[in-house]
C-alpha cells in the first residue's frame, strides 16, 4: 500500500528525516514511537501534504502512484487521513457543513452521488456513536471550545465518516485521560479492516495496550533505528529512549 | 503641482456654483423655506471650503475630485419612467413580506403602489410632497443632525437634494413587517443624482427597514445621499442597507443616528458591490440606556474602493455602543477603515466596543484602517482592536487534508468569516438571502437581489 524509499525532508534547510525506509501492507498496525524532536510528526505531515516541507531526497510510493504528484486534497480523496496532534479551530465553519463538503467531494470523487441531507444526517449520527462524541458538538463550529479530548475524538469520528484506506494517527493519545484514551483507541479499533492500514505515532506505550501493532518501529534522529514486533514497545517502556540512544551512540 | 491641484478643485466647485444657480428655480420650487435658507447656506459653504482633497485626514485615501471631474448629467425634475417598475421589479426574496417603496434617481417613484394595512399614523411618502403639503412634519427633523460646515458631502446634498423618503412611525406603534426601500438607478445617459432620507421612529415604536441600492443601466453614475434617522425614547428600530451597484458607480452616503433614552438600534451597511463607496456613519447616543449595534461588512473586488468612514459619540451616560465591521479585499481593491468613538466628559458608565477585521486575498489589495478614540469620561469600558490578514493557512491544510479543494476551502473560510456580521441580522428570510447572495459574490457569480429583466453591466470605459 505504501513504500517509503529513502526519504529526506527538510524545513528551513535543516534537514529533519534522514532517510526513511518503511513498507506498510493492507491489514496492518503499525506504531512509531520514539522521543520529542525524533521526525515523527514531520513524517506524518509531509505524507499527508503540507507544504512547509521540502522533500529533498527519496521516494513515497502510495498504490502504485508517487505521492508528491498529489494535492493534500487529492490524497485524502485516494484515502490518506491524518489524524492531527493538534487539530486545528475554525470558526465560524459548522461541523456538519465541514464534514458534509468533504464527504461528497470524496464521494464525487468515487462517481457517487452527494449523500441527501437525510441520509447524511443518519450517517453522522452512527458514526458519533462510535467515538461516543456529544451530539452538540457536531453543532458547533469546527474544534471551537472543544476540550483536547474532545478534539481528539473528533479526528476519529472524521477518520469514521470518511473510511480511509490509511489512516496516520499524530499523537492521537497526547492530552487523552485514560476513559477517552480508551473510546478512542476502541474506535480506531471497529475501524479496522483487512483492507485498510493503519500508522500510530506515539510518544508513550499506554496506547498500544488498546490499539495492538503488528509492527513497531523507533524513529530517532531522522531514521527507523529499530524494527520489531509489538514487544519492542513493552522493551522502551520500561528501559526508555536513552537504551536507544546509548545504543545508537 | 499643488497650485494645479487647487486649481481643478475649484474647477469643479465653479462648475457645481453655476449649476446651482441654473437649477435654482427649479431646487426652490417644491421646498418651504426652512429647506432652501439652508440650501443656500450650504452652497455658499461648499463654493468657500470645496470637497475635501487627499491631503486631509479623513481623505486620505479616497479622492472624490478625481469622481466629481466626471462629466455627469444632471436632471432636476421627475425622471420618466415610461415601463412599470412594480412589474419589473419584483424582489425575489422569499418569504420576505415587506412595505415596498422605490426611488428612482433619488426620486420617489410615482407609481409605487399603494401601501396596504400600514397602522394609523404611519407615514411612508416622498419627502417632496411632505415639504411642500405637510412642512411642518419635517421641521423638527430636517438639518438638525447633520453639519453642512463639518462635512462637505453634506452640503452637497442639502444644496441639490430634491426628493427622497419621509417614514414615521408613530408612538406606540409596532410595526410588523418591514419596510424596504429600493433604490434604482435608471438613465439613458451618466447621471448625478441626490436623495434625502428622514426616518422618524417616536417614542415606544419599533420597525424594521431594509434599504437596497441598486443600478439598472450601464451607466456611470454619481449618488449623493443623507440619511437622517431619529430614534426616539424607547423605540426600536433595525435598519438594513444593502449596497449593490455596478464598478462604475459612485456613491456618497452620509447616515445620521439620533438615538434618545433607552432606544435600541441595530445597523448595518452590507456592501456587496460598488465603484467608490464612502459611507460616512455618524451614531449619537443622545439619551441615557440607549444602545447601538453597528455592524458593516464590505466583499470587494477589481478596483473597487470602499471607505467606511464612521463616528459614535456617546453623549449621554449608561449608554453601549457595539461596531463590528470586516472587509474582504479581492484583487486591487482598497478599503478604508476609521472607526472614531467620542465619549463626552460626563458620559459615565459608557460601554463603547469597537472591532473591524479584514481579510486580504492578493498582494495587490489594500486596507487603511484607523481606531480613533477620544474618552473625557474616566468611568468607562472602551475597547477596539483591528486586524488586517489573511485566509488561516493551518485551516486550509485541515480542510484539504480532508479532502476539500483549496478553491473551496478558502470559499469556506471566507463564508465563516462574513457570517459573524450576517448572523446579527434579525430579519430570518432577509438573513437567507444575504447569506446566499454573500456565498455567489464569492464564487464569483453576479448577485442580484432580484429577477429583474435589466443586464446590470457596466458602461465600457
Amino acid at each position: 500500500m505504501l513504500k517509503i524509499k529513502d526519504l529526506h525532508v527538510e524545513i528551513e534547510g535543516k534537514e529533519i528525516l534522514k532517510g526513511i525506509n518503511l513498507e506498510i501492507k493492507p491489514g496492518e498496525v503499525h506504531a512509531i514511537m520514539g522521543p520529542n524532536g525524533s521526525g515523527k510528526s514531520t513524517l506524518a505531515s509531509v505524507l499527508a501534504g503540507r507544504e512547509i516541507f521540502h522533500v529533498t531526497k527519496g521516494e513515497v510510493i502510495y498504490n502504485g502512484e508517487n505521492l508528491f504528484d498529489l494535492l493534500p486534497e487529492e490524497r485524502a480523496k485516494k484515502g490518506i487521513f491524518l489524524g492531527f496532534q493538534y487539530p486545528i479551530e475554525i470558526p465560524g465553519v459548522s461541523m456538519v457543513n465541514f464534514m458534509k463538503t468533504a464527504l461528497n467531494e470524496h464521494r464525487k470523487f468515487k462517481g457517487e452521488e452527494p449523500l441527501s441531507a437525510s441520509d447524511f444526517l443518519k450517517l453522522m449520527r452512527e458514526k458519533k456513536e462510535l467515538v461516543e462524541i456529544d451530539s452538540k458538538l457536531t453543532n458547533r463550529s469546527v474544534n471551537e471550545g472543544f476540550s483536547g479530548g474532545e478534539k481528539k475524538k473528533n479526528e476519529i469520528f472524521q477518520m469514521a465518516m470518511l473510511e480511509p484506506k490509511l489512516a496516520i494517527l499524530d499523537e492521537t493519545d497526547s492530552g487523552l485521560d485514560i476513559d477517552a484514551l480508551r473510546i478512542v483507541a476502541n474506535g480506531v479499533n471497529k475501524l479496522k479492516t483487512a483492507n485498510n492500514a493503519t500508522v500510530v505515532i506515539t510518544h508513550y506505550q499506554r496506547l498500544l495496550d488498546y490499539i495492538v501493532p503488528d509492527i513497531v518501529h523507533v524513529l530517532y534522529n531522522g531514521k527507523i533505528v529499530k524494527t520489531s514486533g509489538k514487544e519492542l514497545a513493552l522493551v522502551l517502556e520500561e528501559k526508555g529512549y536513552d537504551w536507544i540512544k546509548n545504543e545508537m551512540e | 503641482m499643488e497650485f494645479d491641484k487647487i486649481l481643478s478643485t475649484y474647477t469643479v466647485i465653479d462648475q457645481l456654483a453655476d449649476l446651482y444657480d441654473n437649477a435654482r428655480s427649479s431646487l426652490y420650487k417644491y421646498a418651504p423655506p426652512f429647506i432652501n435658507e439652508l440650501r443656500e447656506k450650504a452652497i455658499k459653504t461648499l463654493k468657500k471650503n470645496g470637497f475635501p482633497s487627499t491631503k486631509k485626514e479623513d481623505y486620505r485615501y479616497t479622492d472624490l475630485e478625481e469622481k466629481f471631474a466626471h462629466p455627469y448629467k444632471n436632471v432636476f425634475s421627475s425622471p420618466l419612467i415610461d415601463i412599470d417598475l412594480n412589474e419589473v421589479f419584483k424582489c425575489d426574496v422569499p418569504n420576505l413580506e415587506t412595505h415596498l417603496v422605490l426611488t428612482v434617481n433619488g426620486w420617489f417613484y410615482d407609481k409605487n403602489a399603494p401601501l396596504k394595512g400600514l397602522p394609523e399614523g404611519v407615514i411612508i411618502e416622498s419627502l417632496k410632497n411632505v415639504a411642500q403639503n405637510n412642512p411642518e412634519l419635517i421641521q423638527k427633523y430636517f438639518g438638525k443632525q447633520v453639519s453642512i460646515n463639518n462635512d462637505a458631502l453634506v452640503a452637497f446634498n442639502t444644496a441639490f437634494f430634491q426628493d427622497g423618503l419621509f417614514v414615521y412611525i408613530p408612538k406606540n406603534i409596532i410595526l410588523d413587517k418591514p419596510i424596504q426601500i429600493i433604490n434604482i438607478l435608471l438613465s439613458d445617459n451618466d447621471l448625478m443624482s441626490f436623495q434625502r432620507n428622514i426616518i422618524v421612529v417616536d417614542e415606544n415604536a419599533e420597525a424594521k427597514i431594509v434599504a437596497c441600492d441598486h443600478t439598472l443601466a450601464p451607466y456611470h453614475y454619481l449618488t449623493s445621499q443623507v440619511n437622517e434617522i431619529f430614534v426616539e425614547k424607547n423605540a426600536r428600530l433595525d435598519y438594513y442597507t444593502m449596497q449593490n451597484e455596478h464598478n462604475a458607480s459612485t456613491q456618497l452616503a452620509n447616515t445620521y443616528f439620533n438615538q434618545k433614552e433607552n432606544s435600541s438600534l441595530i445597523s448595518h451597511t452590507v456592501t456587496l458591490h460598488g465603484g467608490l463607496i464612502r459611507n460616512n456613519i455618524y451614531s449619537k447616543l443622545d439619551g441615557e440606556g440607549a444602545e447601538h449595534n453597528m455592524y458593516g461588512i464590505f466583499l470587494i473586488d477589481k478596483n473597487q474602493h470602499v471607505d467606511n468612514y464612521t463616528q459614535i459619540e456617546h453623549a449621554k451616560p449608561n449608554c453601549y455602543s457595539n461596531e463590528l465591521f470586516k472587509g474582504v479585499l479581492d484583487d486591487y481593491a482598497k478599503g478604508v477603515f476609521r472607526g472614531r468613538i467620542y465619549v463626552a466628559p460626563d458620559a459615565q458608565k459608557t460601554n463603547a466596543f469597537q472591532t473591524n477585521n479584514n481579510i486580504i486575498l492578493t498582494n495587490n489589495a489594500e486596507m487603511h484602517t484607523k481606531p480613533q478614540l477620544e474618552i473625557y469620561a474616566d468611568d468607562v469600558k472602551c475597547s477596539h482592536g483591528a486586524t488586517v490578514g489573511q485566509l488561516d493557512e493551518e485551516a486550509l491544510f485541515y480542510m484539504r487534508s480532508r479532502g476539500i479543494d483549496e478553491k473551496n476551502a478558502r470559499l469556506l473560510l471566507m463564508y465563516a468569516f462574513a457570517h459573524e456580521i450576517i448572523d446579527q441580522i434579525r430579519i430570518e428570510p432577509l438573513k437567507d438571502r444575504i447569506n446566499n447572495l454573500v456565498e455567489k459574490r464569492f464564487r464569483g457569480e453576479l448577485s442580484k437581489c432580484n429577477n429583474c429583466s435589466y443586464n446590470c453591466r457596466e458602461p465600457e470605459k
